[in-house]
């Protein structure tokens, strides 16, 4: 069987496949079930200052199989509650990664040291969240913002930090240098990409906010080009996320040049045992072609390019 | 994904409950729920009332969502997604139904369904007073051998529909008990059943958000409400981190359940935050 341990910028990881955040992200019972189920490492809901109810329902809409449209709204529970669950999580031994957003430097900074003491092995900065005012990506497509906030966080915490990019720009490249100048350890590429989904019968939009986010297999050919273009740009470890639910989707991605990938929607269609079938494909994929290593494929397809 | 009906009749249960009647020929089993949005309001989900082709909901109004939803006329255009998670087993040949509030809208039509196939249905229910009752009635005409309890005594026995149970189950000998209302309860009814030996099947709310196993609003211990349940064993639920204890509102914020339920919190629950 092919070795699936990877190390994404110093944090060893059994298997290469993280959950995403904002997926099973607000209990630690389910961070847990993830990572039972296979995950490499888990990543939380995004955090912020205060607890947040998000947008009314309507949040999601989807289509069969191919995509998942959602505006959620960033609810969470609030930095000062919600490092219980990750302790739930981290007393069951799951590898924990953190995810924070805010609305300037001073407040990621704030937020990722406040997520850095739970003992999680990692931050990950949410530049990228499609629909939230004032947040994500209204900061996260300007390099200059993102090249400042991650400087600010990896000045105050000491676990690698990972920036999350959004797809919705007309340069995703200079967001991922802009990280990496700023010290990222990895960037995390794509999150959603706007969408919107509207109800011809009531002649309004289906998501409460309007706008929304899409996920799943519709987006994988978008994420697959970011990740293909950064990887070709940066030095740090790329994080593909866009519509893996399969081992076959996530090796595609380290061929791309992903170090590691996300797996988020394909839950909602295959449930959390996605993992164990991701990573089981994944492994005999690897062994059918006589490759040892996942290390051994990231950024293999820019060889034959 | 979703689908567009009309509101065809509403119905004025109780002063506090009301159902609402559309037509939809989905596949639906006793226990199911449905995501229902109504535009402009929210999307909640739904136990269904009634499974057939003329589909109801019982609304219980709390909440300022949910007096508004309980007042749209008929005639109103809804959108429905699901029917989602799980059904009750049908199977058992003699089943004690325990009805807290408006828990008895879930009860009712998996009654209707057992006693359609020959089964036995006593029911308990129970309510704060006489006029809270809901679907007393509806158990009567389908068949069922009802006992009533009111928390002041104006109909059946006073107190709890717990001390109606505990009788029941002393006296007679059930195949299967299926409960659902405020946890705690549930949780009373799931201790009395084990004591007796008979398995007990409980319908759980938790807030909704996808409704589809994926946002996570819904977790109650290792499970989702959505798609693990809505109907789970109530052993399990005894060691479930949260049962009778508390739930998360929309911010994922804990917020314990004291003497209510999610259905008397009304839709929208408390004010998150």
């Amino acid at each position: 069987m092919a070795d699936l341990r990877v190390d994404l910028a110093g944090v060893p990881l059994r298997n290469p496949l993280l959950l995403a955040s904002g997926i099973w992200g607000e209990s630690g019972d389910s961070l847990a079930g993830a990572w039972d189920a296979g995950a490499g490492a888990v990543i939380t809901k995004s955090i912020g200052r205060e607890p947040r109810p998000g947008y009314a329902n309507p949040t999601v809409d989807s289509w069969d199989r191919w995509g998942f449209l959602n505006a959620m709204g960033l609810p969470n529970p609030g930095i000062d509650e919600y490092p219980k669950e990750v302790e739930v999580a981290r007393s069951r031994g799951v590898t924990v990664i953190g995810s924070v957003f805010g609305h300037d430097a001073d407040e990621f900074a704030e937020l990722a040291e406040k997520i850095a003491a739970t003992g999680v092995v990692g931050v990950e900065l949410n530049l990228s969240c499609p629909h939230a005012e004032g947040l994500g990506t209204e900061i996260g497509s300007d390099p200059t913002e993102v090249e400042a906030i991650t400087r600010a966080v990896v000045h105050r915490v000491r676990v690698p930090v990972i920036a999350k990019l959004t797809p919705n720009t007309d340069d995703i490249v200079a967001l991922a240098v802009a990280a990496e100048r700023g010290g990222a350890a990895a960037v995390s590429a794509v999150n959603t990409v706007r969408a919107l989904s509207i109800n011809a019968k009531l002649r309004r939009p289906t998501l409460s906010h309007g706008l929304g986010g899409l996920s799943g297999p519709a987006i994988k050919p978008v994420g697959l080009a970011c990740v293909w273009q950064i990887y070709r740009k940066v030095k740090i470890p790329v994080v593909g996320v866009g519509g893996v639910s399969t081992g076959e989707d996530a090796l595609e991605y380290l061929l791309a040049g992903a170090r590691a990938v996300q797996v988020g929607t394909a839950v909602a269609f295959d449930g959390i045992k996605v993992f164990t079938s991701i990573r089981d494909e994944l492994g005999r994929l690897l062994d059918e072609m006589g490759i040892a290593s996942v290390a051994d494929v990231v950024g293999g397809a820019h060889r034959a390019a | 994904m979703r689908r567009v009906v009309r509101v065809v009749e509403r119905v004025e249960e109780t002063p506090s409950t009301v159902t609402l009647r559309y037509d939809d020929p989905s596949e639906s089993r006793p226990g199911q729920f449905v995501m229902v949005w109504v535009p402009g309001e929210d999307e909640l989900p739904m136990s269904l009332a009634y499974t057939g082709a003329r589909k109801g909901i019982t609304v219980k109004a709390m909440g300022t969502t949910s007096q508004r939803i309980q007042s749209i006329p008929v005639g109103t255009l809804l959108g429905i997604r699901g029917p989602y998670g799980n059904a009750f087993d049908l199977s058992p040949p003699k089943v004690l139904v325990v009805g807290g509030g408006s828990g008895s809208a879930v009860l009712a039509p998996a009654a209707e369904a057992a006693i359609a196939d020959g089964r036995d249905v006593v029911a308990a229910l129970g309510a704060t007073t006489e006029r809270e009752l809901l679907f007393a009635d509806r158990f009567r005409g389908m068949g069922a051998v009802v006992h009533v309890a009111t928390d002041d005594g104006s109909a059946g026995a006073p107190g709890y529909v717990t001390g109606v149970v505990d009788g029941l189950l002393h006296h007679q000998e059930f195949d299967a008990v299926w409960t659902c209302g405020p946890e705690v309860m549930m949780r009373k009814v799931i201790t009395a059943a084990r004591a007796s030996s008979v398995p007990v099947f409980c319908s759980v709310e938790r807030w909704m958000k996808c409704g589809l196993g994926l946002c996570d609003a819904c977790a109650l211990g290792p499970w989702h409400v959505c798609v693990d349940g809505p109907v789970f064993p109530g052993e399990a639920l005894l060691g479930a981190a949260g049962f009778s204890e508390f739930f998360r509102d929309a911010s994922g914020h804990r917020r314990p359940w004291g003497a209510t339920s999610k259905a008397d919190l009304g839709p929208a629950g408390p004010p998150p935050g």
